[in-house]
């Protein structure tokens, strides 16, 4: 048995007295959605008041009605017909309201947008029409409200549809149709009107039922942000479980599945729910979990897909399109918080194309910034790998949010993977390097000095495997040796030079940054610098070895390896000897020629 | 996937992206049926387990019954179960039933002091002790950081304006006019210290929703609920000094649901039978205080 009507939430927008509120009452009348009397009751109203009616006026006296089913506010209402359920999200016309527009359209499978035939396209026919289309709403119909006061002209409506249709072609929206209506007089809404013989087109509740619910994503490639991996022991359950819902194609019991960005590979073991018949194929929409057929080290955000299918991006500089609405401007340099499907990395702007000013349609080209209610085409820059589809290609994993100070201040599509440009990260280097001043002794001269060549030594791993502990008695050791070697802790960062920096994921990046400009000038005075890294991926590893140039870098890792392509120069076991370790990693600066001789 | 398999999928999204970004995070659990249903849904995001404490806030005026359910649920699903209440209140005898105080007052103390002070960690909790199978002094005092709270968005005006997830501020204050936007299925995860964030994952059911959910996953729900042979069932649960049943004839969740759909329950409020709503200013000013 088929549970619950089908449903479909469209969104009302449009400039502020084109008549949103008077489609939306007009709906509800025609739709039979009324409380009984309810209608009469504030016609009758009116007449006491002697103003006239107004379908709006309606909408202000259900505002606090609690009957079953409707519930009328500036939020959403329901009504339906015989084909479907519908949720109207009433997007207040009202500029401040834009952050509550966002929320209603984005979760909209189609958009009426509404126009006042008399006024024609004002301010948000415009703004709200470029963030129909950028939040992906693909299904748009136009409805060219208050044909009354234009004598119902046949000339007028197709005069404003060639104005609008132009303006949207330019944005990529590209209607389903235009209807001519009267929402106050009721043409066209319920029933064709026959003071529009002109028209021969659908009436608003046909358009509506026609609007379908499939948003195509069943076809398309297999991709599943990793929501997080649970095991959960209680009850001697030991699956391992990797969750999050399927954000397009499907997935079956035996197929090979790739993790991106770590480049892992597994296949399918189970699908996993609770309380179903077992599943053996996971499709769009569903929220499950699978266990692997074998056990690999993955992290919540990555992207689950199939290597038999078209692949995603992955990179760390893309081109996007960005809606900002937050109160301080996106700046350049700064580190934001980037949420892509499961995803989160620090990012910042790295270059502002293009600006679109929605109030009269001009491109800047020279803005430094994007300030609230801006759509800018940009280019971002994470501070490690992701994974994405650009949105046209794939519109579920193309999509992202910034966060400014732990708030949402903007959202957005990817256009394009830039990656194959020179990063912010090597521009920096390649200036950094360019302006190096020198000093008149040259590497060589420190090393027969010192006795050694200078180096960065990184010990890597998962937390609580004695790595510090190695890491102070191999300094310690190499000291005794009369070598020139320094352990740093990395806990005296965070207090010292990164207290500036609040512990959060924004700038994760800036973090790594300056241990890898540490390294530089350390191991640049000729030292053997040593530090310890919790949970260090491949990327951070490459990161640290860029910032560290011209000198090379050292990976040691403790306990289990997570990484996925790198290969570090020495492995120890987690809960090692420390003097044993010690001695492994003498015995590899030796082989390494890094340094000549040691006494244990 | 037809509409209560989506319903289900978003709600299970949003109860998995909430246990990954809060560390200190609680679920309401009202023993009601949309909470319950909520339980439920903890228990398909997460494989049958329900790895988030329950906090339910007893004012000591609950239908005999719903604590006896609450009591054998948790036990049988091995539920991490806590509850809070207002103690003070309730020795100083200021409630309504004592007569010392109106309806929406004794709400405040019972419900929205009991419940802001048991989050804080300021109130004492108490947690079921399995072994024991009774409640014990919880020793966990650490203000929850996220909460899940089983909220509709059809139940009425206020409601109807929440998002998914929903800041609240150091006194507990909703900012309604000002709410963050909420992107596609990105929602508001990061939150400054001192603050906390309501999350929602039943926004999107009705009331109907609910009970043909109960009944394709046969879940369990408290019998006041159902005609027992009087002619009235309950369809709402709270105190029983203010909450009245309804007149009806429903033994089963099928009658429950064809009651809904067509019978004659459905042009009448959900929330009819529940006195504290009917007077000045009711569950909106109840809830601008931080009520559920």
């Amino acid at each position: 048995m088929m549970h619950g009507r089908a449903q479909m939430n469209i969104v009302i927008v449009g400039h502020v007295d084109h008549g949103k509120s008077t489609v939306i009452g007009r709906l509800l009348a025609d739709t039979g959605t009324l409380p009984q009397g309810k209608l009469e009751s504030v016609k009758e109203n009116c007449r006491k008041n002697s103003k006239p009616f107004e379908y709006a006026f309606l909408l202000d006296a259900l505002k606090d009605e609690q009957s079953q089913g409707i519930t009328i506010d500036m939020a959403r209402c329901f009504f339906k017909t015989a084909a479907r359920d519908y949720i109207i999200i009433d997007a207040p016309g009202h500029i401040e309201f834009l952050k509550n527009m966002i929320t209603g359209a984005s979760r909209a499978e189609s958009a009426l947008l509404v126009i006042d035939v008399d006024e024609g396209i004002k301010e948000n026919s415009k703004r709200h029409g470029q963030m129909v289309s950028m939040l992906g709403v693909k299904q748009v119909t136009v409805l060219v409200n208050k044909m009354d006061l234009v004598d119902f002209s046949q000339d007028v409506f197709e005069k404003l549809k060639a104005d609008y249709s132009e303006f949207l072609a330019q944005i990529k929206v590209n209607p389903v149709s235009f209807i001519p209506v009267s929402a106050r007089e009721g043409d066209n809404i319920a029933t064709l009107s026959e003071r529009m013989p002109w028209y021969k087109g659908a009436n608003v509740l046909q358009q509506l039922d026609r609007f379908t619910s499939d948003k195509q994503l069943q076809d398309k490639p297999f991709r599943f942000p990793v929501q997080d991996i649970y095991k959960f022991t209680r009850q001697n359950d030991d699956r391992r479980i990797v969750a999050g819902s399927v954000a397009a194609g499907s997935v079956s019991v035996g197929d090979e599945v790739l993790f991106l960005p770590s480049g892992k590979q597994s296949a399918i073991k189970t699908v996993e729910s609770f309380n179903t018949t077992p599943k053996h194929i996971a499709t769009t929409g569903d929220a499950l979990g699978f266990t692997l057929t074998t056990q690999i080290y993955i992290r919540p955000g990555e992207l689950m897909v199939k290597p038999s299918e078209p692949l995603p991006e992955v990179g760390t500089r893309f081109r996007v399109n960005i809606f900002w609405v937050g109160r301080a401007p996106m700046i350049m340099q700064k580190e934001y918080k980037l949420k892509i499907g499961s995803a989160r990395a620090s990012v910042k702007l790295a270059e502002i194309c293009n600006t679109l000013d929605a109030s009269d349609l001009s491109y800047s080209n020279n803005k430094l910034q994007l300030d609230c209610r801006d759509v800018g085409e940009c280019i971002l820059e994470t501070s490690r790998p992701i994974a994405f589809d650009p949105a046209s290609a794939s519109e579920t994993t193309g999509r992202f949010v910034i966060v400014d100070n732990y708030e949402i201040a903007g959202g957005g599509i990817v256009i394009e993977n830039l990656s194959a440009d020179e990063t912010l990260l090597q521009r920096h280097i390649r200036e950094r390097e360019n302006n190096w001043e020198k000093g008149l002794i040259k590497a060589e001269e420190r090393e027969l000095a010192n006795g050694h060549r200078s180096k960065f030594i990184v010990f890597t791993g998962v937390g609580g495997t004695g790595k510090r502990s190695i890491a102070k008695a191999l300094e310690q050791g190499l000291f005794s040796n009369s070598l020139k070697a320094y352990y740093l802790g990395v806990a005296n960062i965070d207090r010292g030079l990164d207290a500036d920096l609040g512990y959060t994921v924004d700038n994760a990046g800036e973090r790594l940054r300056r241990i890898g400009e540490l390294a530089r000038i350390i191991t640049d005075a000729g030292l053997i610098f040593i530090t310890t890294i919790d949970d260090a991926d491949d990327y951070d590893i490459e990161t640290l070895k860029q910032l560290n140039e011209p000198s090379d870098i050292l990976v040691i890792n403790v306990g289990e390896n997570s990484f996925s392509r790198l290969q570090p120069d020495l492995h120890l076991p987690a809960g090692i000897n420390v003097a044993d370790a010690v001695t492994e990693v003498a015995n590899m600066l030796k082989t390494k020629e890094i340094i000549i001789d040691y006494q244990i | 996937m037809d509409h209560l398999d989506k319903l289900e999928a978003q709600s299970v999204y949003i109860l998995r992206e909430a246990y990954r970004e809060f560390k200190s995070l609680c679920m309401l659990w009202s023993i009601g049926k949309d909470s319950t249903v909520m339980l439920w849904l903890a228990r398909k995001a997460f494989f049958g387990h329900v790895p988030i404490p329950l906090v339910h806030i007893d004012t000591h005026y609950k239908i005999p019954e719903m604590i006896t359910y609450r009591d054998r649920i948790a036990l049988e699903w091995n539920l991490n179960m806590i509850y809070g209440e207002n103690r003070e209140a309730l020795e100083s005898k200021l409630t309504f039933p004592d007569g010392n105080t109106d309806r929406i007052t004794c709400c405040k103390y019972l419900k929205s002091e009991a419940l802001k002070h048991t989050l804080s960690g300021e109130l004492p909790r108490y947690r079921m002790d399995h072994g024991l199978k009774r409640y014990v002094p919880d020793e966990g005092k650490e203000p929850y950081t996220g909460v899940i709270v089983g909220v509709r968005a059809d139940e009425e005006g206020s409601r109807s304006k929440e998002r998914y997830f929903s800041p609240r501020d150091k006194d507990n204050v909703w900012d309604v006019g000002d709410q963050p936007p909420e992107f596609w299925n990105q929602f508001k995860t990061d939150f400054s210290p001192g603050t906390h964030v309501r999350i929602h994952p039943l926004l999107d059911w009705t009331e109907l929703n609910i009970w043909e959910y109960i009944e394709r996953e046969k879940i369990p729900v408290v019998s006041l609920y159902f005609n027992q042979g009087s002619g009235t069932r309950y369809r709402s649960l709270g105190c029983y000094p203010c909450t009245n049943p309804v007149d009806s004839a429903s033994q089963t969740v099928p009658e429950i649901i064809d009651e809904l759909k067509s019978g004659r329950l459905s042009n009448i409020a959900e929330r009819s039978g529940r006195a504290q709503d009917s007077e000045d200013g009711g569950l909106e000013t109840l809830r601008r205080d931080g009520y559920m």
